[in-house]
């Protein structure tokens, strides 16, 4: 998304003389954490998109809210986002547009919600893909996590509601997390801001290339599978040169997802490659 | 995958299908389940490694007790129904003072002064009607009936959702939604009709089969809406109130309301049972419902919120149909063709079918020029009681909404109008089951995308409420 938007950094607000004088605080993440802009809707160019994925009530948006200012009403109930939210933030003198999508246990299912967050994460290249995560029920949460990994690595895993694993006795070693996924891992109880200096400059390491992420992706595939894999993505690639993610639409098509040979078939697929995720009907 | 498929729009696509087809007959066993399997191993592998957990099994939590009173299949009914009654009655024991000083404000007050300014001004008669006693007053009747419920109602709602009780409420009602072949999540869907039904109506794509998807469509009408809910609490009041002691009057009144409300979600189970036996028959899916773990709901925050995003915008929608409706309701009052006004040649000709139903020919007209938001229904049908009771001394004139002073001074007007307990039994009913308002019926079109099943939403509950209402009528006529 950066890439359409090349010049929007021109339009970035210049910080007063009186704060350069701290050049050293500068640099200091807990120093930009208190300069952070929360910009609401009002956001007309961008630096980087930064998706918002994670199983149903686990926090999105309230994570969505703690960074944009905005009050996108959350509920205690899973289900509650139904369509995609938009807002944005400064930080480190980049402006991020963070996009809310709804909670998905994965994202290999059929509901109208489900695909927005999976064509979201495949077709709109966010630059950074948030993971939101139970820190409570991580295994199962950590499913949808290998499944955003399979599409991108751009990913920062926000392991949400700590407070509540605290309270069950549950805790997470977030360092051998970061180890087995590869990419950064941030403890966060978002209901009361807590973590978000440190999720937020994660955010902006993963989207500046300051942090290379090194999923560790695994052979998913048995070794019969490879030759077809490897036919197809050559189709794909050759007919959709554009298209982000060939190896996991080939899987996808290969594992019988009807929704993605449908894509296919009514031409959606070819105008869905590289440009923003469509808006379904939201009234 | 199975069934050949209909030739693609490129024939690059073409290709790419007829590949995958080609191989997958050739790959062993089925890929999808491998992936999902790969996947569910890794994530139980990487979390066996992060995670520990207290030793020993922890002991029964308050949240596991607390699920077990509010999910039980004996105490979890009555518990939600007393919860939502004890709402209900706080809204209407609550609204009512404040209620009547923004009528005083608004009206007592406000109304005689913005007409001498106009009168002053030098402006037309029809200008000062239209502007003054059609669209002023109109949005001023609205704001002093809506606000103050809503205001007291939302915030205990959001708390309640906030805290997490929704999903159990969700899980008390999977057994009914599944019984009536309906998916289990409607009862989410269901809850959200309660604010509102355009807002249900978009909820439903947390479904995912579209058949299950259409009965949640067209059967969230039947979730009384907090356009609705003003409506049912006044009739309730004013009408059902004084047939008991004053003391009793408020539970009553709550008992009432929260009958309504339930009759709604009986309806709900009764139109989706004959739905998925008719024409849109399958099997119901399956789904898992997660409880969430109950939270303490950071009050101020969620009072901001509530009124901020819920009242407030309620609020405004109401104001901006109020507007125009009020101007509509003051010209076909005032605008007269061949010796009587639009309204009164309506009335004329509608009123023995209204009759007929237990309803009459004011509230047929008043739920034409409601289409747009149910909210200014109350104040439309005592503006055109006036005008055909040609009572005197309340309001002043033909098409006039007025603010009376006292829940009895409407008694009265409505008695003089020739109501009667049946009416105002059968103006609920009616209330709760009729055509969905315009803003829903263009969230069904858009969200299903279809004429067919847009037309059946609109009609189907009207077609409802006509034949309960009639049934009504005439049980009580043999009864009474």
């Amino acid at each position: 998304m950066s890439a359409t938007n090349p010049s929007s950094s021109a339009t970035l607000p210049v910080v007063p003389a009186a704060e350069s004088a701290h050049a050293g605080c500068a640099s200091c993440s807990v120093y930009r954490a208190a300069n952070l802009k929360k910009l609401g809707v009002t956001m007309d160019s961008w630096d980087y998109v930064v998706a918002l994925a994670g199983n149903p009530n686990t926090g999105k948006s309230t994570v969505f809210n703690a960074l944009t200012g905005l009050r996108q009403h959350t509920g205690n109930w899973p289900g509650k986002t139904v369509a995609r939210a938009e807002g944005g933030y400064a930080y480190d003198e980049k402006r991020f547009k963070l996009v809310d999508l709804p909670g998905t246990y994965s994202l290999l299912s059929t509901s109208l919600d489900e695909q927005i967050a999976r064509d979201f994460v495949l077709f709109g290249q966010p630059d950074v893909t948030v993971i939101v995560a139970d820190a409570t029920r991580l295994e199962r949460n950590l499913n949808l996590v290998f499944q955003v990994l399979e599409i991108t690595e751009r990913a920062v895993v926000c392991l949400n509601l700590m407070d509540e694993a605290k309270r069950h006795g549950i805790t997470v070693d977030e360092r051998q997390l970061v180890r087995d996924l590869g990419v950064p891992v941030v403890p966060t109880t978002a209901r009361f801001g807590k973590g978000m200096p440190e999720l937020l400059e994660a955010i902006s390491d993963v989207a500046t290339g300051k942090f290379v992420c090194r999923a560790q992706r695994f052979e998913v595939e048995p070794g019969a599978v490879k030759p077809a894999l490897d036919d197809l993505m050559a189709m794909l690639i050759d007919a959709y040169p554009d298209l982000p993610n060939p190896r996991w639409v080939a899987l996808r098509l290969l594992g019988g997802d009807e929704s993605i040979v449908e894509a296919l078939r009514s031409g959606e697929l070819g105008t869905l490659q590289g440009f923003g995720a469509r808006e379904p009907n939201v009234a | 995958m199975d069934t050949p498929h209909a030739a693609s729009t490129s024939p690059q696509a073409d290709a790419i299908l007829a590949a995958t087809q080609r191989w997958r007959s050739q790959i062993p066993g089925d890929l999808h389940e491998h992936l999902v399997e790969a996947i569910f191993e890794q994530a139980a592998r990487v979390a066996d490694r992060a995670v520990s957990h207290p030793g020993h099994e922890a002991r029964p939590t308050f949240d596991r007790r607390l699920d077990r009173l509010l999910t039980s299949r004996w105490t979890g009914f009555p518990i939600m129904i007393l919860l939502f009654a004890a709402m209900f009655w706080i809204t209407i024991t609550g609204a009512n003072m404040p209620s009547a000083m923004i009528a005083s404000v608004l009206i007592d007050h406000g109304h005689p002064w913005l007409h001498s300014l106009f009168d002053t001004a030098g402006s037309p008669w029809w200008l000062t009607g239209l502007v003054v006693d059609g669209m002023y007053l109109g949005t001023a009747w609205v704001v002093s009936v809506m606000l103050p419920p809503m205001a007291i109602f939302f915030p205990m709602f959001t708390l309640l959702e906030d805290f997490g009780y929704l999903p159990r409420v969700a899980f008390n009602l999977d057994r009914l939604f599944k019984a009536s072949g309906a998916h289990g999540k409607q009862a989410m869907t269901t809850m959200m009709g309660f604010g509102c039904n355009a807002a249900g109506v978009i909820a439903t794509r947390i479904i995912d089969s579209p058949r299950e998807r259409l009965i949640a469509i067209i059967t969230n009408n039947f979730a009384l809406c907090n356009g609705r809910w003003p409506t049912q609490i006044l009739i309730a009041t004013v009408f059902l109130g004084v047939l008991v002691p004053p003391a009793l009057a408020g539970f009553v009144s709550a008992a009432a309301v929260t009958g309504v409300a339930l009759l709604g979600v009986l309806l709900t189970f009764v139109v989706g049972w004959g739905l998925s036996r008719t024409v849109l028959r399958g099997e119901v899916s399956t789904f898992s419902l997660e409880l969430p773990p109950y939270r303490p709901p950071r009050f101020w925050r969620t009072l901001y919120t509530s009124l901020i995003d819920r009242t407030l915008f309620v609020l405004w929608r109401a104001v901006v149909f109020a507007l125009p409706a009020g101007a509509v309701i003051w010209l076909v009052a005032n605008v007269h063709l061949g010796g009587d006004s639009l309204a009164g040649h309506f009335i004329r000709f509608t009123d023995p079918v209204g009759l007929f139903l237990g309803l009459n020919g004011v509230i047929l007209l008043a739920y034409i020029i409601a289409i747009p938001a149910n909210e200014i229904v109350i104040p439309t049908i005592l503006m055109l009681t006036v005008m055909v009771t040609g009572l005197h001394g309340v309001g002043s004139g033909a098409g006039v909404m007025f603010e009376l002073e006292s829940d009895s001074a409407v008694h009265d007007l409505l008695v003089a109008g020739g109501w009667t307990t049946l009416t105002a039994v059968n103006l609920m009913l009616f209330s709760l089951i009729h055509n969905p308002c315009s803003t829903t019926i263009y969230t069904i079109y858009k969200e299903t995308g279809s004429k067919r099943w847009t037309i059946v939403s609109a009609l189907l509950p009207l077609v409802m409420g006509f034949v309960v209402c009639g049934l009504v009528a005439c049980v009580w006529r043999v009864v009474a």
